[in-house]
């Protein structure tokens, strides 16, 4: 059973390493891409099953046992996103089958997405602090490959500045590491847990923590968001719809699991910067939201938005809060994909990226126009979507924490997302039509399906969230109870 | 004018053999002593880097018909393999083993799953550093 957590990391791994020995045989790159990540999203809702029933899963590296190995430990809350990783990813690779052109492809696409999940999903794994750095440069190393894929100016343009941003940050990361090590002595999530918990959090300490924090924010987009927009608004629509899905959400997991696990003590410091660096984060990413006029741009700074939002979570740090991000983390890596893919079908029929070019598409593509409609009500939370539930929780997670200010940017944000969108939707899909009956470029049914399979788990998450309660409970009962973590993983 | 590489040829076919017996010396002192598959792969991939420096990218290319992609990858597999073996004996992933065998000649052997799995890493390193310094000099100026 244990080993089965390992698969999670190495089953893409090895379908990315066997895939670089046939490049000529894309057929086969296409399907056992899309395949390898399906069966892992199964092993993945398999092993979040024997989780919530049985407890946390350890696994350690080669039997030396923590904290003197390296472990993987799978809680609900980190196999709940490798299950949701999975899922998005193989959706994304389906529509990249039909859009991202053959010499793409042949530059070895599908291994680097292979090798960015495997990335991500280590991320989410992992129990070891510096092993959280290694997977981190394997999925980072992935992105700069997929980010440069293609080598249009504006590609390299963007990627020089992240790949620079990213560069500075996991040497920030290292060396946080490197101080932690040298006062505490060990890496190992649990027993730094331990440790910190007998010594007491020094201030230090609580300055390593904010290098942490720093390095995390940087990841994931929390106030350091400057370097996001531009890149993932170039490169091609399915690996931008990855990248928005999945990268800034490895980010948040990171901070969510250094501060509940391991720097929980002064909360009065670092939970306060947390707080102020969301609502700043909100703010910023309303502003970009609402001040461009490319559809890309205006995509990529919703993201921001979303983390912000989740963040405020981590900032108020109650159960209900805590429950109300994950269902949203899981919500917004289906519903960001979502929106990244229809903006990329988006432009390829109206052939711009400006909302003054792009009108009355409805007429052309109403299947298309209906999707980004839904997308727009689940992501402001309109009920039955999958948003909803996420952002009442948090609500009331806030209420209970008095942070009143919070509350209020948070749900004033939800208004700059329908805003924003509906400012796409109306200029884009309304009005006289462009584009005449012979100038319209069919869009094929196989290019709709990805996105109208995210469509139907926005709306499948929205009224299924019953079923996903008790996995979100125990994902949050652990996040709030460190030593829940810390037992699965020292002592058996 | 054209640089004389007389020298820089002559003492690179000498060197290079020092280079490999010193790389697969370091690859197999790894297990108990400093050195080990990645230090290894880096100074076979050094005896590379200085072949390519001292004659040209076609000679070496004509004289080692390798796509080193290929042989980064291959390691990259035989490691995780080698972790995977370990899965199929019921043991946790990457869980080595050795036994101790008496050959004639050379005595007392100890021969271990570790060195598989160092074997993939060094030609990983050897794969991906080659790699990146043909790719480099092919960039046009």
């Amino acid at each position: 059973m244990n080993n089965l957590l390992v698969l999670l990391m190495v089953v893409p791994l090895l379908v990315g390493i066997f895939l670089v020995f046939i490049p000529n045989y894309i057929h086969i790159h296409r399907w056992s891409t899309f395949v390898s990540l399906l069966i892992n999203a199964g092993l993945s809702f398999w092993v979040l099953q024997h989780i919530v029933n049985n407890g946390i899963v350890t696994v350690d590296f080669g039997n030396w046992e923590a904290p003197f190995g390296i472990s993987f430990v799978g809680d609900s809350f980190s196999v709940l996103l490798v299950l949701t990783t999975n899922i998005v990813s193989a959706i994304c690779v389906l529509y990249a089958i039909k859009t991202i052109g053959l010499s793409r492809e042949k530059m070895y696409f599908y291994p680097f997405v292979l090798f960015l999940v495997a990335g991500v999903n280590g991320s989410f794994l992992t129990g070891d602090l510096f092993n959280l750095f290694v997977t981190f440069e394997v999925m980072l190393l992935a992105s700069y490959a997929l980010i440069t894929l293609g080598g249009t100016k504006k590609q390299l343009q963007e990627s020089f500045k992240y790949i620079a941003i990213n560069v500075v940050s996991s040497s920030l990361f290292l060396v946080a590491i490197a101080y932690l090590y040298g006062l505490l002595g060990t890496l190992n999530m649990a027993h730094l847990s331990e440790r910190i918990a007998t010594t007491g959090q020094t201030p230090l300490l609580t300055v390593v923590s904010l290098l942490f924090l720093i390095v995390f924010s940087l990841k994931s987009g929390l106030l350091l968001y400057q370097w996001l927009p531009g890149s993932y608004s170039t490169p091609s629509p399915a690996v931008a719809a990855i990248f928005g899905a999945l990268l800034t959400k490895v980010g948040i997991y990171a901070l969510f699991r250094t501060f509940t696990l391991l720097f929980y003590h002064e909360q009065q410091i670092t939970h306060l910067i947390i707080g102020i660096m969301a609502a700043i984060t909100l703010i910023g990413g309303s502003i970009g939201a609402i001040a461009y006029s490319n559809i890309r741009l205006i995509v990529s700074y919703n993201v921001i938005i979303s983390v912000g939002f989740i963040l405020v979570a981590l900032a108020v740090m109650n159960i209900t809060a805590i429950e109300g991000a994950v269902i949203y983390l899981i919500h917004d890596m289906v519903v960001k994909a979502l929106l990244f893919l229809l903006a990329g079908s988006m432009i390829y029929v109206a052939k711009s990226e400006r909302l003054g070019d792009i009108s009355g598409l409805i007429r052309n593509y109403p299947v298309l126009g209906w999707m980004f409609f839904i997308t727009v009500l689940s992501l402001t939370g309109i009920p039955p979507l999958s948003g909803f539930f996420g952002k009442v929780l948090l609500g009331i997670g806030v209420i209970e924490a008095k942070s009143y200010i919070l509350l209020a940017l948070s749900m004033l944000s939800g208004f700059v997302v329908l805003y924003s969108l509906l400012r796409i939707f109306m200029s884009c899909f309304w009005g006289e039509t462009i584009i005449s009956e012979e100038e319209e470029i069919p869009l094929k049914k196989s290019q709709l399906i990805p996105s109208a399979i995210l469509v139907l788990l926005t709306i499948g998450i929205g009224f299924g969230v019953e079923g996903l309660t008790p996995y979100i409970q125990d994902a949050a009962e652990t996040l709030m109870n460190p030593e829940i973590y810390i037992d699965a993983v020292l002592e058996k | 004018m054209k640089i004389n590489e007389v020298l820089l040829q002559s003492v690179t076919k000498i060197i290079v053999f020092i280079i490999l017996t010193l790389a697969i010396y370091l690859f197999f002192s790894g297990h108990n002593n400093p050195g080990g598959g990645f230090v290894g792969g880096l100074v076979l991939a050094s005896s590379f880097v200085l072949m390519l420096l001292a004659f040209d990218i076609e000679t070496v290319k004509h004289g080692i018909p390798v796509d080193f992609k290929l042989v980064a990858a291959l390691g990259a597999a035989i490691v995780v393999i080698t972790g995977l073996g370990a899965v199929v004996f019921g043991e946790a992933f990457l869980t080595q083993t050795f036994r101790v065998f008496d050959i004639p000649v050379f005595g007392l052997i100890e021969l271990s799953t570790v060195t598989i799995f160092e074997l993939g890493v060094s030609l990983t390193v050897v794969g991906v550093v080659v790699t990146i310094i043909l790719s480099i000099s092919e960039d046009v100026s």
